[in-house]
């Protein structure tokens, strides 16, 4: 059915699960090696296809979490539904030396490259950090002094994915700040932001609009209809708000 | 390239038992109640709601809320199934028969031959008369016995359980008599003009 | 909750058709007159097909259902698509 397409731009490709590692309890990086990848854009997704033994296909989207500087492997962060379909698949069951169905790159509208510059206003609920994470290691890999913002919003420090990493980033390149916000439970001594994003916590996070930033949001639906809202509420442009919904679940 | 590929260890959510000739061919048994939207949730004011009957017929009719509620309800128990293959049985409804409200209505049912049915929003779909008479068919505005939620169709929609699930519109608001059967929203768009599960119609020529 | 996204949900399906990024491409909405980009309208996804709406007044611009080998589009709530040009 796929393959009816006019210039077979977007086909099924066959990646090699070469890594598969935990970054929170309910969330694995999968990595994979595609010797047909063309590259993509920080800030693209992926569609995933599993078949059963009877030809039943179940697919889902998932946004890329590595850099283009990566390819031709490719990493996806998954977070684990406990009713999914797909998501328990990936995360309990697929292992390195796996294979999995992939086609890609997908979408060109929420991308960020560092070409375009900034400033940079990244703003992530739950696993919508994934594609804006690409974006930071893109920015980190090309060398990148845009000025960036990522304002992210988990339930609790356990569920902070990639916590590490970004420290670590805050500290190796200039101009970044990373600020969280957790909505249900803080750890001792927590003096961050500690309730869900509202137009009063992105006044104090986000660049003026004198700036001019280019801003990303990405979420569940609600979050994002929320966040981009509450942005142009504040005088930002709603051409310069790119936003990316995960369905209410988490899954795009 | 990849084409049969198949995903080691995979074999998807359709586990259920097939309950001897219940479950129609093809669909699997769901426990939850999957909502399929296709646009935004109408959130009509109850008091600017009305239930209209309109088309072929001699003089249209209009229900309000009140009138609507007013009338004998029934309280169906039915299984439904969707033509994204999954099946529930043994749901709970409560609703006034369609049955009722058509006998309020003087038309020629030589002549008015199908209904379309319409929600607020742009949401069509097309039946023959004859299977929204005699018992198959309900404006239900209760399920499980709590009003009907907006994300599953409420304040009210059309029940008819003997065709897929799409026929059963959400937000209706009403019927709509036409001599000759005009495809609706999904009907346009290649899914069956009649649609009965037991049959499989679920696309056009089949 | 409805299943409500972007229209960067229903990029790969429309870039299987299409030979072009469906989702830069900037659609005149036939109802109220607005051009927004497709990857910022609202998208309804579901089994039984993808409806891509207008962002500013709901009209359905696109639906799409795909069966029996095929694809079939109703584009009638949107014209003029400019494609090639970012915004």
């Amino acid at each position: 059915m796929e393959r009816t397409t006019l210039l077979g731009r977007l086909s099924w490709q066959l990646g090699e699960v070469v890594a598969a590692q935990a970054e929170t309890a309910r969330t694995k990086s999968i990595t994979l090696t595609l010797p047909t990848w063309r590259g993509h854009r920080a800030g693209q997704h992926v569609d995933v296809r599993l078949t059963a033994p009877d030809g039943y296909q179940a697919e889902r989207s998932y946004s890329i979490a590595s850099p283009p500087e990566e390819q031709p492997r490719v990493t996806l962060t998954v977070e684990r539904l406990d009713d999914g379909e797909v998501s328990p698949y990936l995360t309990d069951e697929l292992r390195v030396g796996d294979h999995l169905e992939l086609r890609g790159p997908i979408g060109g509208h929420f991308v960020w490259e560092a070409l375009m510059g900034g400033p940079l206003l990244l703003v992530a609920g739950g696993s919508g950090i994934v594609p804006l994470m690409a974006m930071l290691r893109h920015r980190a890999a090309a060398g990148s002094t845009v000025p960036t913002r990522l304002l992210y919003s988990a339930r609790s420090d356990a569920e902070i994915i990639y916590r590490d990493e970004l420290d670590r980033l805050v500290g190796s390149t200039t101009l970044l700040e990373v600020v969280h916000t957790l909505t249900r439970a803080q750890p001792p001594g927590w003096t961050g932001y500690h309730r869900r994003i509202d137009t009063d916590m992105l006044r104090e996070v986000a660049w003026p609009p004198e700036r001019h930033p280019r801003m990303y949001v990405c979420g569940p639906t609600p979050f994002v209809e929320t966040a981009a809202a509450s942005l142009v509420a504040l005088g930002h442009e709603p051409g310069r708000v790119k936003t990316e919904r995960f369905g209410p679940t988490g899954e795009a | 390239m990849s084409e049969g590929f198949i995903s080691r260890a995979f074999r998807g959510r359709r586990q259920e038992p097939d309950v001897a000739g219940r479950l129609p061919p093809g669909q699997y048994l769901e426990r939850g109640f999957p909502v399929l939207s296709a646009g935004p949730t109408p959130h009509t004011p109850l008091d600017r709601w009305d239930f209209s009957i309109e088309g072929s017929v001699k003089e249209p009719k209009r229900w309000t809320w009140q009138e609507l509620l007013a009338l004998p309800h029934e309280t169906p128990t039915v299984d439904i199934s969707c033509v994204t293959k999954w099946t529930k049985f043994s749901t709970h409804w409560e609703g006034v028969s369609v049955d009722t409200l058509l006998q309020q209505m003087a038309y020629d049912p030589t002549i008015a031959r199908y209904v379309i049915a319409f929600s607020d929003g742009d949401y069509t779909t097309n039946l023959p008369l004859a299977d929204v008479l005699g018992g198959k068919a309900w404006v239900a505005f209760g399920y499980d016995g709590q009003p009907l939620a907006p994300e599953h169709g409420g304040p009210a929609r059309l029940l008819v359980p003997h065709l897929y699930f799409w026929k059963s519109a959400k937000w209706i608001r009403g019927l709509r008599l036409v001599e000759r059967d005009e495809p609706g929203f999904w009907e346009s768009l290649g899914y069956h003009y009649y649609g009965d599960p037991w049959k499989e119609q679920r696309y056009w020529g089949d | 909750m409805e299943n409500k996204l972007d229209g960067n949900a229903a990029a790969g399906t429309l870039q299987a058709i299409f030979p072009f990024d469906m989702t830069r491409v900037q659609a005149t909405c036939t109802h109220c007159g607005t051009a927004n980009p497709l990857g910022a309208t609202a998208t309804y996804m579901h089994g039984m097909g993808t409806v891509v709406r207008c962002p500013t007044c709901d009209n359905a611009l696109i639906r799409l259902a795909q069966m029996k080998g095929r694809y079939l589009l109703d584009m009638r709530g949107m014209r003029v698509l400019q494609i090639g040009a970012e915004a």
